[in-house]
């Protein structure tokens, strides 16, 4: 069991490296919707500061929904999907693995570079360590939960706008959560309340989401 | 058991309804007129706030409702995608307009009553947060039923996503506990009782009652001709098909 699981992650690996383009497409948008936020609404660092954590979350939000919708497209178009539910792996494993390939490939990435994010926003240096601290938390959450509306909408064709839809509601408490354990960190109070909750949340989405989403997958199998 | 099984004959609750619907629409009207005419003419004005508080007649029976709404959508939903029953999943269709239309109720009355004694229109706390969510979670889950041309499809990609935001409501719920927020704590159900003086209180429950009435009203008609709409669709496929 464990060995189709790393070999579907193998697998993932393997395509995205060799498409690349996919994967840097969400860095670049995740860096330009950040980069336009200064723009918008004035380059103060002092307001930038303040303002910085909600910019990073707001930005990863829409750049993991905005990417999730392919998550199982390729499998759902080739057949692989079909005969994945056919083997011995359930496809709840199956989710599971597209979500930590997926999370490896993009999400951490995003972890990797938020540090530079907050610079860029002129963050304090503890605010960039719980910034990094809490997208590593989230971003799995993120992707967790996007997974379901992606496993709804993958057999149509005009889908993204609907996940969007159905997913952003669903993410703001991690939203919440992540920005206010980086505030309460810069106001020199303890985040470990928002940290834990965060961190539930994850234990939450790794246990729930799969089986949410395999249930939309064999519906647009049938 | 077996008794559920016949009731959930989609015909059958047809007939059913039937009977039930002239009873609700007069609840409905004669439970909301008195309730209103208690609350709006003989209930005396808050000492605090004045006329205002009479905004909760309208407030918080919608916002109980809204959601109360999405509790049952959630279980018809489970039923229809657990035992494949087609009656669950049309409840739960029919209902979602109505949440959402409750929900808003809710928060415009809300925004209304709230920029006299809060002195702001919105405020992004917990519960007012949560009811937003709620009202984006209706619309999500209308979106599924009109975007899915296949209405199997949509029925069990709707009861998956009426699932998963059943999550929001204990968020709802608990949100004046949990968070330290602008809105009250609950002040009709409690332990110690109701927090409400009874002058208030009991046209409250007229409203609320009179709001439940219409509500099963409004989802009898829309169940009704749902149910009438699958009838039309199975005719003309038998038409197309003897073609």
């Amino acid at each position: 069991m464990f060995k189709i699981f790393l070999s579907i992650i193998k697998r993932d690996f393997k395509l995205s490296y060799r498409q690349g383009n996919t994967n840097l497409n969400i860095i670049v948008f995740f860096f330009l919707s950040i980069s336009l936020f200064p723009l918008g609404v004035g380059p103060e660092n002092e307001l930038l500061s303040k303002i910085g954590p909600g910019i990073v979350w707001v930005s990863a939000l829409f750049s993991s929904v905005l990417s999730l919708d392919k998550i199982f497209q390729a499998d759902y178009e080739d057949g692989s999907l079909e005969i994945i539910n056919l083997s011995v792996i359930p496809l709840e494993f199956f989710v599971l693995a597209k979500a930590l390939s997926y999370w490896l490939t993009t999400g951490l990435l995003l972890v990797i570079l938020s540090p530079i994010f907050g610079l860029i926003l002129s963050m304090s240096s503890k605010g960039i360590l719980y910034l990094t601290i809490t997208m590593l938390l989230g971003t799995p959450t993120l992707i967790l939960i996007g997974t379901i509306g992606a496993s709804l909408a993958v057999s149509l064709k005009r889908g993204s706008l609907l996940i969007s839809l159905l997913i952003l509601p669903l993410y703001i408490p991690v939203l919440i959560f992540g920005v206010s354990a980086i505030d309460a960190s810069i106001n020199n109070v303890s985040a470990k309340p928002q940290l834990l909750l965060l961190g539930s949340l994850l234990c939450f989405s790794i246990v729930l989401s799969p089986i949410a989403s395999a249930a939309g997958l064999r519906i647009n199998m049938e | 058991m077996k008794k559920l099984h016949k009731l959930a004959n989609p015909g059958k609750f047809y007939r059913l309804s039937e009977k039930i619907l002239p009873w609700s629409n007069l609840l409905a009207i004669s439970l909301c007129g008195l309730g209103l005419y208690l609350g709006l003419f003989v209930a005396p004005p808050d000492y605090q706030q004045g006329e205002t508080v009479r905004i909760i007649y309208v407030h918080v029976p919608a916002a109980t409702l809204a959601s109360l709404v999405y509790a049952i959508m959630a279980i018809t939903s489970a039923i229809s995608f657990i035992w494949k029953n087609p009656l669950g999943s049309f409840i739960a269709k029919a209902a979602a307009p109505i949440g959402a239309a409750f929900t808003i109720i809710a928060i415009i009355t809300g925004a209304l009553w709230g920029k006299p004694t809060w002195g702001t229109w919105w405020i992004w706390d917990a519960r007012l947060t949560s009811v937003l969510i709620l009202f984006f979670l209706y619309l999500g889950y209308i979106g599924v039923w009109q975007i899915f041309e296949d209405q199997n499809k949509a029925a069990k990609a709707a009861a998956i996503i009426a699932l998963v935001g059943a999550i929001n409501l204990p968020i709802i719920k608990f949100s004046v506990d949990w968070w330290n927020t602008l809105h009250q704590g609950a002040s009709i159900i409690r332990l110690d009782g109701p927090s409400i003086h009874s002058d208030i209180l009991i046209p409250l429950i007229f409203m609320w009652l009179g709001f439940i009435s219409y509500l099963i009203s409004v989802l009898i008609i829309r169940i009704q001709s749902e149910i009438t709409l699958q009838k039309i669709r199975a005719i003309q496929i038998m038409i197309s098909e003897q073609k």
